[in-house]
């Protein structure tokens, strides 16, 4: 199953996305877990907002970074996050 | 290489887990609790807790446990629960549900407690009350649904042992039934009272081959739907578990009056005094303790761990069940296929074929005074 572009995203209410001081980096956190992000997976996290969709991910990232070409990274890692439950596509 | 003697890298604890009491109105044969709790009387304080959650937090512990005993015992639980919450924490309560209404549940959301975490001993009434040692079957379920409507995560937790392991399938239809978002399928582990218990608690092999080809089937099917921990039961494995991800590298347990430990089960080692939160700061505790640093690295290791090239990967296994069973917290752990005293595993596996007759003690304060007073 591919992730529609236009899908709006949003992040799990049953896990917390939280910056950690302590180890300079965002964390996921759930029940008996907690998943250490790195800056670029955190920057596509933050923005799952139950508004932005894989395609306006893609334009604000590629703007920030100024860059092109990071649809097929940012959907790979959207999948990811989907089956791990992180987000979901907001009905 | 390392040289012998250096300090090993130092991690800062990322999780906490708060005994806050011993106290508890369950009295489960399995329960991790030392043996003797009945001696710690002096809990903390509230200011006192308030003052370890902070000071962990500062170090970088993020995952909380509140436990015990049964943490809603305590009053100030609610107190705590927001001063977590202010600090960053993620924090979970480990409960037997015992007594807990709908309307604490909900103010124990807005304190910001992220999860709960129910235990149920069975999936039938007759069973579950009489390993609980009390009537709390049904209020359990109650309690249960309760988290779930108020939408908290749901996390089911069922200790897994020769009296309930024939139920597997019982089991998962019952996490199915309430709605659990995470189910932890524990398989006993022999410490505590369970290890006092351990030949009228450990399934034969072939019970746990059986229940774990049903869990299997279930972690399949439910799939994005509910999370299966599964925690193996290491007696039947061949390689130790790498207990607490290695000795003083992520976890921290601070015990209800105080005491601070590498994991919730150490305080079955033979050490006279474990630091505590009253005279230490945790900073100190953590990372000039002598006992939080005693088996950190792997200069402590005798063989075969020492030249072993599994030992980044399991740490040696487990000291308080290498001191359980062999007498020797530096042994290595009688898991370990490798290990001399493998034979003390085996014979335990060999005796839950035909475990001998006796009867479960049960986890209260008078059967644990006969462990300290004479």
């Amino acid at each position: 199953m591919s992730l529609d572009p236009d899908a709006p995203l949003r992040f799990s209410p049953l896990h917390r996305l939280q910056w950690e001081e302590a180890q300079q980096r965002h964390v996921i956190l759930y029940p008996e877990g907690l998943v250490e992000l790195n800056a670029t997976s955190a920057e596509i996290l933050k923005r799952c907002d139950g508004e932005h969709t894989l395609r306006t991910i893609v334009e604000e990232l590629e703007r920030k970074y100024q860059t092109e070409g990071l649809t097929d990274d940012v959907r790979e890692f959207l999948e990811i996050a989907l089956e791990n439950g992180w987000i979901e596509t907001a009905a | 290489m390392k040289t012998a003697g250096s300090k090993p890298p130092l991690s800062p604890p990322r999780w906490l887990l708060a005994e806050l009491t011993y106290a508890c109105p369950l009295q489960c044969p399995y329960c991790s609790n030392p043996v003797d709790f009945a001696r710690h009387k002096e809990e903390l304080t509230t200011e006192g807790w308030k003052r370890v959650l902070s000071e962990a937090r500062e170090m970088g512990a993020v995952q909380l446990g509140f436990s015990g005993g049964e943490p809603l015992t305590r009053p100030d639980l609610e107190e705590l629960v927001a001063h977590a919450r202010r600090l960053g924490y993620y924090s979970n309560l480990i409960t037997s549900g015992y007594g807990l209404s709908a309307e604490r549940i909900a103010a124990l959301k807005a304190a910001g407690l992220d999860h709960i975490q129910v235990s149920i001993q069975a999936p039938e009434q007759d069973l579950s009350d009489w390993l609980a040692g009390t009537e709390s079957f049904a209020h359990k379920k109650q309690v249960a649904r309760w988290v779930k409507e108020q939408g908290y995560p749901m996390v089911l937790c069922v200790v897994i042992h020769r009296h309930n392991i024939e139920q597997m399938e019982g089991i998962l239809e019952m996490a199915v039934e309430l709605g659990a978002d995470y189910l932890e399928l524990a398989n006993t582990q022999y410490y505590g009272w369970a290890r006092l218990n351990r030949a009228q608690l450990m399934p034969t092999r072939e019970q746990f081959e059986r229940a774990e080809a049903v869990a299997r089937r279930y972690k399949e099917r439910l799939k994005g739907k509910m999370k299966i921990y599964y925690v193996i039961p290491d007696y039947y494995e061949d390689r130790p578990k790498a207990c607490m991800n290695g000795w003083g590298t992520t976890f921290l347990t601070i015990a209800p009056d105080g005491a601070a430990l590498p994991c919730h089960a150490a305080r079955e080692l033979p050490i006279d005094e474990f630091p505590n939160v009253r005279r230490m700061s945790i900073r100190e505790i953590w990372e000039e303790s002598e006992i939080f640093n005693r088996f950190r690295g792997f200069d402590w290791m005798p063989e075969p761990c020492r030249s072993c090239d599994e030992k980044t990967k399991d740490y040696g296994g487990c000291r308080c069940q290498a001191y359980l069973l062999t007498g020797d917290m530096t042994a290595t752990d009688p898991v370990c296929a490798k290990s001399p005293h493998r034979h003390l595993i085996d014979q335990a596996i060999a005796e839950a074929e035909a475990p001998p007759e006796a009867p479960l003690v049960f986890r209260n304060p008078k059967a644990s005074r006969r462990f300290f007073e004479t």
